[in-house]
């Protein structure tokens, strides 16, 4: 699609086009048809559509004029040999372009990029599918009607918009390992679908050490997937999970990436949310998890990302290494942040650490304080369960 | 591609000409606009007088009905304008962020359709 993009310098009719060019293809291989080069012989049909589409858009008296006379240029040659691997780059950098919204971005790189459909990405972000696509017209509409390069950012903004296309990829997959709503905590699809992004950069990037960091991190993240929900889809705490189910090649990759991403000495904060990552997915229990260097990874955190939800996570892992007191007091300066003061997740950790010191009272009032601010359901169902041990009423 | 740049201002007047605020004002927009002459790509830039003297038209059954002062009250009115020709949207954004008027207040980076002949408003 980048390609048929770039020759018709339209995004919105390059989709359309490969579409129709899918369409024709499911027809005529099922026929017995195949092409010897498919991908070639995809691009091929797919500009032809576009090229018709243009011209239809062009007999019409319309604006769109402008756009077949772009077109006439690149896509009246012939098709290319097979193209290296960061042709397409700069796709992503134009779904990711801070011009859009960031709901926008996340959807259009799952669309253009990731390869999910319209219904796809509405049913993983629980929106009907006609507000989805009303989105993503609308974003496709932005990127012809402003003028958005359809080429990689200009070399002073690289660094910049690397970071917001590494950011759009970590929320497609943190979307889908903890979602933020709806009954299942889990949505596999979109973390699959961060995963193969995440790699798709790493392949075209392979010398920026954040690319590597955010591909380690989800690794070695994704890797503990199937051990944390229960048969009922249930949230299971780290400490609680089944070790053996977390799949070890994942974790091995993931690793690998990081020792590689780190020997480039340009730390980020990718590679220290990996090194994290690692820490948990390398203890051999949770009894053996090194939260003293954890606490230490948190605080240089602090360092790029001086957020109240960094410092949350510093305190739990003081709480590990040096006791539930000194996790508890940095979190009660932390709750003192109005951003935090509604997230339920602090309010279940700061009860953690409370019943933890054997202050049951006070843990049973903060589980209900969490409850209260109505977190996503599976959370909401461990919540409920730890009350139960402790408040029989 | 040619941008339209609208320079807003949250207070309503321009300071006073001759004022140190004045001077430093000109002096920037000056530097700003220098740099885009520069560059090759201003087509034109102005300030606008200030909100409280704008009159609205609206025409209602064939009759001009006038308004003293803006066609909305907002807090932040345009002050201003450029208009630039340059190749694709992340220049306009950087010319924009240059423009005083990004610091103080905001700037409203709007492509401007383009109509091929020069009489505008077709097909539109």
């Amino acid at each position: 699609m980048a390609e048929v993009a770039r020759a018709t310098g339209r995004l919105d009719v390059a989709e359309d086009s490969v579409q129709d060019a899918c369409v024709v293809a499911v027809q005529q291989w099922a026929a017995g048809r195949v092409p010897r080069d498919p991908q070639a012989w995809l691009i091929g049909v797919a500009r032809h559509k576009a090229l018709d589409r243009l011209r239809r858009e062009a007999r019409r008296p319309a604006k769109e004029a402008t756009g077949a006379a772009e077109a006439t240029g690149p896509a009246g040659g012939a098709i290319g040999p097979a193209r290296s691997a960061d042709e397409d780059l700069w796709l992503i950098y134009l779904c990711c372009h801070p011009a859009l919204r960031p709901e926008a971005r996340v959807a259009l790189t799952l669309r253009a990029v990731g390869g999910l459909t319209t219904a796809e990405i509405a049913a993983a972000f629980l929106v009907p599918e006609a507000t989805m696509a009303k989105r993503l017209t609308r974003a496709k509409n932005k990127i012809r009607d402003s003028g958005l390069a359809l080429a990689m950012p200009q070399a002073d903004l690289l660094q910049t918009r690397t970071a917001d296309v590494l950011r759009v990829v970590y929320l497609i997959f943190s979307e889908g390992h903890q979602a933020s709503s709806g009954d299942d905590l889990l949505r596999p699809d979109l973390c699959v679908a961060g995963v193969n992004l995440a790699r798709g950069l790493a392949a075209r990037l392979p010398r920026d050490p954040e690319v590597l960091g955010l591909l380690a991190l989800l690794l070695l993240t994704d890797a503990r997937r199937a051990a944390r929900t229960d048969d009922a889809g249930d949230l299971v705490l780290l400490e609680e999970q089944d070790r053996t189910r977390w799949d070890q090649a994942m974790i091995a990759d993931g690793e690998g990436l990081l020792v590689e991403a780190l020997r480039m000495g340009q730390p980020g904060p990718y590679q220290l949310w990996a090194a994290i990552a690692a820490c948990h997915s390398t203890a051999a229990s949770a009894a053996a998890t090194d939260w003293r260097q954890i606490s230490v990874l948190y605080g240089e955190l602090l360092t790029y990302d001086p957020s109240p939800v960094t410092e949350a996570n510093r305190a739990i892992a003081v709480a590990m290494a040096e006791g539930p007191a000194a996790g508890l007091t940095i979190l009660d300066v932390v709750l003192g942040h109005p951003q935090l003061a509604t997230w339920p997740r602090i309010h279940v950790a700061r009860a953690d650490l409370l019943a933890r010191m054997g202050r049951d009272e006070e843990a049973a009032r903060a589980y209900r304080t969490a409850l209260e601010l109505e977190p996503p359901a599976a959370e909401r169902r461990y919540i409920q369960r730890r009350l139960a041990t402790r408040d029989p009423d | 591609m040619k941008y339209l740049l609208l320079l807003n201002r949250a207070t309503d007047a321009l300071p006073e000409p001759g004022t140190p605020a004045g001077q430093a004002m000109l002096r920037e927009y000056t530097a700003a606009v220098q740099a885009m002459a520069e560059a090759g790509v201003l087509v034109d830039c102005a300030p606008l007088t200030a909100v409280s003297a704008a009159t609205t038209v609206r025409v209602r059954d064939g009759q001009p009905l006038l308004t003293d002062g803006p066609a909305a009250e907002l807090r932040e009115q345009v002050g201003g304008y450029a208009i630039i020709d340059c190749p694709d949207l992340d220049d306009a954004l950087k010319w924009a962020a240059a423009m005083p008027a990004a610091r103080d207040c905001s700037v409203e980076v709007r492509a401007i359709v383009d109509t091929g002949g020069g009489h505008t408003g077709s097909g539109r």
